[in-house]
């Protein structure tokens, strides 16, 4: 797997070559916590300041501005402020946050506490998915290490600022990522998200004021710190600042962790040289999900020869969405069906089942595809999966009703000649292997 | 015939008042979680609690972890299993000695794990969701584990294997005593 920045000096991936990347002496001997040092002889507003200037938008999957939402928080309001990072990672082709997170967790540390500084908390969690408790333990040692330098506790460098991280895990359950279901099920409920407004940044973590920042937001942080918000906003575009990281899986022969400058102008070159090309070299590009699972599906014919730039702006109007930043190639070979129905199972299988249009759309989504893969297609069937997933999408509690309404729709509204022949009856998916059963 | 079925109906909830007794060290491994937490948020280390603690003490999620939790958490026993029975990674029932997970999700599935998935399976003798009779051998499909760019994958416990092939896959089963 690649790990490398291409069109870009890396920043984000600045130390993960370096030997003992994760330990303090090798981030401090490569700059590391200079930003810290530096945002503690700051004023809180010009650190929020800078970070807004620096057009950073968070990199969790919804793009908000960062800036403007570290100005959200009450930050007069007598109640404890929680910094909550999003280390959930369960986004179906996405897997950049664990390289960080496993290469440069110091830089995660320190990207905290100049939050928690400039927003007047003294608590941070990192609250990992169950499945990362490998990285829990590599964090729990820089921490340790962190606070043996006087960077994690009490007067941090000498200072009036104290602050302590935490790590924190979940145990399975893709809705927890979803930032105020991640806020329940840290404190020990079920993973439900809750109603907005109040938004966290008002009524959080113990309704109190809590920012929740995805692990590589937090990492952009003493990036930004160290160059300014306007030259770190330079390397991106007016709009989305700085320099981004994609996953990338499925069919190319360098699947890996990209960083690439925002606004990245040709999308086509990306997958079919800076990531090898196609995995198998006489297979063409069919089709490519560019934000994990959970937006729409773009043909290749919509990628190849046709400039789509990576960014926010790009990506809509090439029509679908950064999302995550994980792309899933996929060549000629595979059916569109086959790949959607997979998609429909996992949407099932995370709903958290709190409201019914995502619970019961979900769960009829894979009865109707199960039905059509196995030769009970009926011609009106893409009708009816668009009429339900119209019934999901704008109707549901949370965002996962409409990711699953995204990935489904792309596909259907844009392969019909793959639904064809299922509709008309005349084709079956494989059989699934004896091993499907659960 | 009615009211001999309704008193043929004896499926009461049978609740063990056992507590689990945990070593010192475990006591304070529990401890040393819900200090993370303000002292009246306790139940924030429920999560953590049931699977890296009462998992790798009982195997699953019994009554007397339960029990235990409740207590030191001051929360209800029905809270602990309301919350414990929302997550896929807190196991309810007892697996076997190592749990073998197998993602199923897109970016795998492109890449081959179907084949994967039916070399365990073949191998041990046993479906997806089963466990082997000598209690060695649990093999589920899950859902997307983070690890897309290295698939296909899967996790034995809480190790990550990547880049799978079916000589891999039976390198890493020998390996498992
Ligand atoms: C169903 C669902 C799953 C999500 N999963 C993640 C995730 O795994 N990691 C993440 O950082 N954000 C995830 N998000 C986005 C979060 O709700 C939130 O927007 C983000 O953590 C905010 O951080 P950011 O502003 O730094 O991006 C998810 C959202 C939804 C609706
Ligand atoms: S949309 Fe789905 S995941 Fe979100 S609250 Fe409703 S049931 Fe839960
Ligand atoms: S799809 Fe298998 S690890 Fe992500």
């Amino acid at each position: 797997m690649e790990i490398k920045a291409i069109g870009c000096e890396p920043l984000q991936l600045k130390r993960v070559h370096l030997e003992n990347s994760h330990t303090l002496k090798v981030y401090q001997d490569n700059g590391g916590y200079t930003s810290l040092k530096k945002a503690l002889d700051m004023s809180p507003d010009d650190i929020i300041n800078e970070v807004k200037t620096s057009a950073l938008r968070g990199r969790g999957g919804a793009g908000f501005p960062t800036g403007m939402k570290w100005g959200f928080v009450p930050r007069n309001s007598p109640k404890q402020k929680y910094i909550v990072c999003n280390a959930d990672e369960s986004e179906p082709g996405t897997f950049k946050d664990r390289y960080l997170l496993e290469l440069d967790p110091h830089a995660l540390i320190e990207g905290m506490l100049i939050a928690a500084f400039a927003l007047g908390s003294q608590t941070c969690y990192i609250y990992y998915r169950g499945e990362y408790n490998y990285l829990i333990d590599i964090m729990d040692e820089a921490i340790e290490e962190a606070r043996k330098a006087n960077l994690v506790g009490k007067n941090i460098l000498g200072s009036d600022f104290s602050c302590e991280v935490y790590t924190h895990t979940g145990a399975g359950a893709y809705i927890c990522g979803e930032e105020t279901a991640l806020l329940s099920s840290l404190e020990g409920f079920r993973g439900h998200p809750r109603m907005k407004p109040p938004f966290p940044a008002v009524e959080g973590l113990y309704a109190s004021p809590t920012v929740v920042n995805n692990v590589e937001t937090l990492t952009a942080v003493p990036q930004i710190i160290e160059m300014g918000g306007e030259a770190w906003r330079n390397l991106g575009t007016e709009k989305s600042g700085g320099t981004k990281l994609w996953s990338v899986s499925g069919h190319v022969k360098r699947p890996g962790v990209y960083e690439l400058p925002m606004g990245y102008d040709d999308m086509e070159k990306f997958i079919l040289e800076d990531c090898g090309g196609m995995m198998r070299d006489d297979k063409k590009l069919k089709g490519v999900i560019p934000g994990g699972s959970s937006v729409y599906i773009m043909r290749g014919d919509d990628v190849i020869g046709k400039d789509v730039r990576m960014d926010y702006e790009g990506l809509v109007a090439a029509g679908s969405l950064v999302g995550s930043g994980g792309f899933i190639v996929i060549d000629e070979t595979v059916d569109i069906v086959d790949s959607t129905k997979n998609l429909t199972e996992f949407y099932k299988h995370e709903s958290c089942g709190w409201c019914t249009p995502c619970r019961e759309g979900t769960d009829w989504l894979v009865k109707i595809f199960d039905r059509i893969a196995t030769g009970g297609g009926r011609p009106e069937d893409a009708q009816l999966i668009l009429d339900l997933v119209d019934n999901i999408e704008g109707k549901s509690f949370c965002a996962l009703g409409d990711a699953a309404a995204w990935a489904i729709q792309g596909a259907v509204k844009r392969f019909p000649e793959d639904f064809k022949p299922y509709l008309l009856g005349e084709k079956t998916t494989s059989p699934e292997p004896k091993a499907r059963k659960f | 015939m009615a009211s001999a079925i309704a008193t043929d109906y004896t499926n009461e909830v049978k609740v063990s008042p056992e507590v689990a007794s945990f070593s010192p060290e475990v006591l304070a491994e529990i401890n040393a979680h819900v200090a993370k937490y303000p002292p009246d948020r306790k139940r924030s280390a429920l999560i953590p609690l049931l699977l890296l603690v009462i998992h790798r003490e009982h195997g699953y999620v019994d009554n007397a972890g339960v029990n235990c939790l409740a207590q030191k958490l001051e929360i209800q026993v029905q809270d602990v299993w309301e919350t414990a029975t929302f997550y896929s990674m807190i196991n309810m029932h007892p697996v076997g000695k190592y749990h073998i997970q197998v993602c199923k999700t897109l970016s795998c599935r492109v890449r081959g794990e179907e084949e994967i998935t039916e070399h365990i399976c073949n191998r041990l003798g046993i479906h997806a969701g089963e466990t082997t009779p000598d209690g060695k051998f649990t093999v589920s499909r899950v859902e997307c584990l983070g690890s897309c760019g290295t698939a296909p994958m899967m996790q034995i416990g809480f190790d990550y294997h990547e880049d799978l092939t079916t000589e891999k896959v039976n390198k890493i089963l020998d390996s498992l005593k």
